[in-house]
């Protein structure tokens, strides 16, 4: 392996493990803290001291949770100064300004009603105590909210120009990058998603608590609460998933057609439910799949709202077939004439640089101009060829197969676990459904992490979408300094992950020797 | 009167909640030690800021990087095909 795809790859390496650690924590905060606001609002509707208790338990899970998961995602901070300095530099104030607000508003908001909801029992009233657990719910989620926002800007960069001066993007519309339909809908969708993975957290945790024989009552009360939110949290997170398809065919078809394993589309397209793809070598345009169960015409509906709809396929795409806004099928840019163009924007790039260094100010503007007419495909200009355009099919295929089908999972474990609730409720104690139910929640986090890789996966080889390749934005440090920290952090979060999960599962088990609906002094 | 009252009950809210943390106590010490060695561990030794630390102006720093996203270097756009991206 040569040295810069050894350093390419590491450093993706290093970002992908660390932001897969991270998000391992920042879903259960998430979901959690929504789960003990609803506990404890109903321990202050109803005055039952059991409520206290069990919203007591469930909090110290989410305050070990928290403290396991806080801090983690600045690693992700150093990577972008270190390993892919040109990025982050390219990116300007545009990643800068949502982190500062995450930063100075949501962690501020997090930290001081954190400490009401730990500290506050019995000191502050009722009502203030459960106004700082919704608010602290709020704050977590505002804190993913300006991540997401950043997120989303990388994959559908929007409300900025780039300044050949400055060799940044600058913000010109705050509520473009803030309220874009791709940030609003990966925002809902990650905060939903965390609903679902603290639901079946909660129903493994009492899955394992009925198990063993304990607590048994509080275990069917936090499962009641926590298959109610896992239930809400998959329905919105399949709608907004939906939502997350429909931009996604708009701004980013290549990764549709990754995700589809398409590589010839056609009108009235199928979905694929479930199938294996060939080996890469052996794959044709027309026959990609070794096995295939279809929805017929179900992508085109699925994008569309409408069977007969044409749906590019990734051949399609490099050809320059693809829709327009509207939907309809478009001879657009062949991915030939982008890398043209960008290599056009580029040279322009360079005769700015010139003019700049000479201080020549006509030939600075007359390049600035030509930057700025070619810089939608600017990122184009650094791809060998049109084919190198195209993500790795495989793993965002199959990623986005086990999210589809983990999610369908756990849909119907919400609908069993409810219907136990309300119907059957002894059934809850069998052992086969204890089992279940900590079983699944591995399988939460599967289909979690799963969503990401999507996401990520199939945005490549983009690290800012059209405008820039992961291997233009990678800084020009020594391969072996990246793998030598990549080491160091697999270590480090391995190191966290089982401290999180030794201290969880010593403070269930010794918590659960006693009553828990008792713990409300 | 009434602030100082406020900032006194603020003040006796976290010193009494941090003496009477059980697991907490634990989950501090885990922070600490996660803050010490993500700050000065890994941010001194291993994650300097490449561009702050090498360049002394936004202009050294825009001109830095103009010259990486322009003029590549040969070995890099001759190895760009061998990347499995």
């Amino acid at each position: 392996m040569n040295e810069l795809a050894s350093l390419v790859d590491w450093s993706r390496a290093q970002f992908a493990l660390t932001a897969m650690y991270h998000w391992l924590f920042v879903p259960l905060t998430i979901g959690l803290s929504v789960i003990v606001a609803i506990m404890e609002t109903i321990y202050v509707r109803t005055g039952q001291e059991r409520w206290k208790g069990i919203t007591k338990f469930w909090m110290t899970l989410f305050g070990i949770n928290f403290a396991c998961g806080v801090a983690t995602g600045l690693i992700l901070e150093f990577e972008f100064g270190t390993n892919w300095s040109n990025y982050s530099w390219f990116v300007g104030d545009i990643f800068g300004a949502p982190l500062a607000i995450e930063g100075i508003l949501a962690f501020f908001m997090e930290a001081t009603f954190i400490a009401v909801m730990f500290f506050g029992w019995n000191k502050v009233s009722r009502g203030f105590h459960l106004a700082s657990s919704w608010l602290t719910a709020l704050g977590v989620s505002l804190s993913a909210l300006w991540i997401l926002v950043a997120n989303s800007w990388m994959q559908y960069p929007v409300g900025c120009e780039f300044d050949p001066a400055q060799m940044r993007n600058v913000m010109t519309d705050f509520f473009a990058v803030a309220l874009s339909p791709v940030a609003v809908n990966k925002f809902f969708h990650a905060v939903f998603s965390g609903w679902c993975l603290a639901g079946v957290f909660v129903i493994g945790v009492s899955s394992w608590l009925m198990w063993r024989r304990r607590n048994i009552d509080a275990a069917k009360s936090s499962m009641r609460v926590g298959a109610w939110v896992g239930m809400a949290g998959i329905l919105l997170t399949l709608w907004t998933g939906h939502g997350s398809a429909v931009q996604v065919a708009r701004v980013q078809p290549m990764k549709l057609a990754a995700m589809e394993g398409l590589y010839q589309g056609s009108v009235g397209q199928s979905l694929v439910g479930v199938g294996i793809l060939k080996p890469e070598a052996s794959r044709t345009p027309d026959y990609p799949m070794a096995f295939s169960i279809e929805i017929p015409k179900g992508l085109s509906y699925l994008i569309y709202s409408e069977g007969n709809k044409f749906v590019p396929g990734i051949n399609d795409l490099i050809e320059g077939i693809t829709i327009n806004a509207e939907g309809d099928t478009v001879h657009s840019l062949s991915y030939a004439d982008k890398i043209a163009i960008g290599k056009t924007a580029q040279q322009a790039l360079r005769e700015y640089s010139a003019a700049y260094e000479a201080g020549d100010k006509s030939a600075m503007d007359t390049a600035a101009a030509i930057v700025k007419e070619n810089f939608r495909y600017f990122g184009y200009g650094y791809l060998p060829s049109p084919q190198a355009a195209v993500p790795n099919v495989d793993l965002t295929f199959y990623s986005f197969r086990i999210m589809v089908m983990a999610g369908g999972y756990l849909l119907a474990l919400f609908v069993l676990v409810l219907f136990l609730c309300y119907r059957r409720t002894e059934v809850l104690e069998k052992a086969w459904l204890c089992w279940l139910g900590m079983i699944s929640v591995a399988v939460v986090w599967v289909c979690s992490q799963s969503g990401w890789v999507l996401a990520e996966a199939g945005r490549q080889p983009w690290v800012i979408q059209d405008l820039m390749p992961v291997t233009a934005g990678i800084s020009g440090i020594p391969a072996s300094s990246v793998q030598l920290t990549f080491w160091i952090f697999a270590f480090i979060f391995t190191a966290l992950l089982i401290a999180e999960i030794s201290i969880m599962l010593r403070y269930i088990s010794s918590a659960s020797k006693t009553n828990i609906e008792k713990h409300s002094l | 009167m009434k602030a100082k009252s406020f900032l006194c009950k603020a003040v006796a809210l976290y010193t009494d909640g941090f003496r009477s943390m059980t697991v907490g106590r634990k989950l501090w010490a885990l922070i600490i030690i996660k803050l010490i060695v993500f700050f000065a561990i890994l941010k001194v030794f291993f994650f300097p800021d490449i561009l702050s630390s090498d360049y002394n102006t936004d202009s050294e720093r825009a001109k830095a990087v103009r010259e990486a996203l322009t003029s590549p270097s040969p070995n890099i756009q001759q190895n760009l095909n061998s990347l499995n991206i």
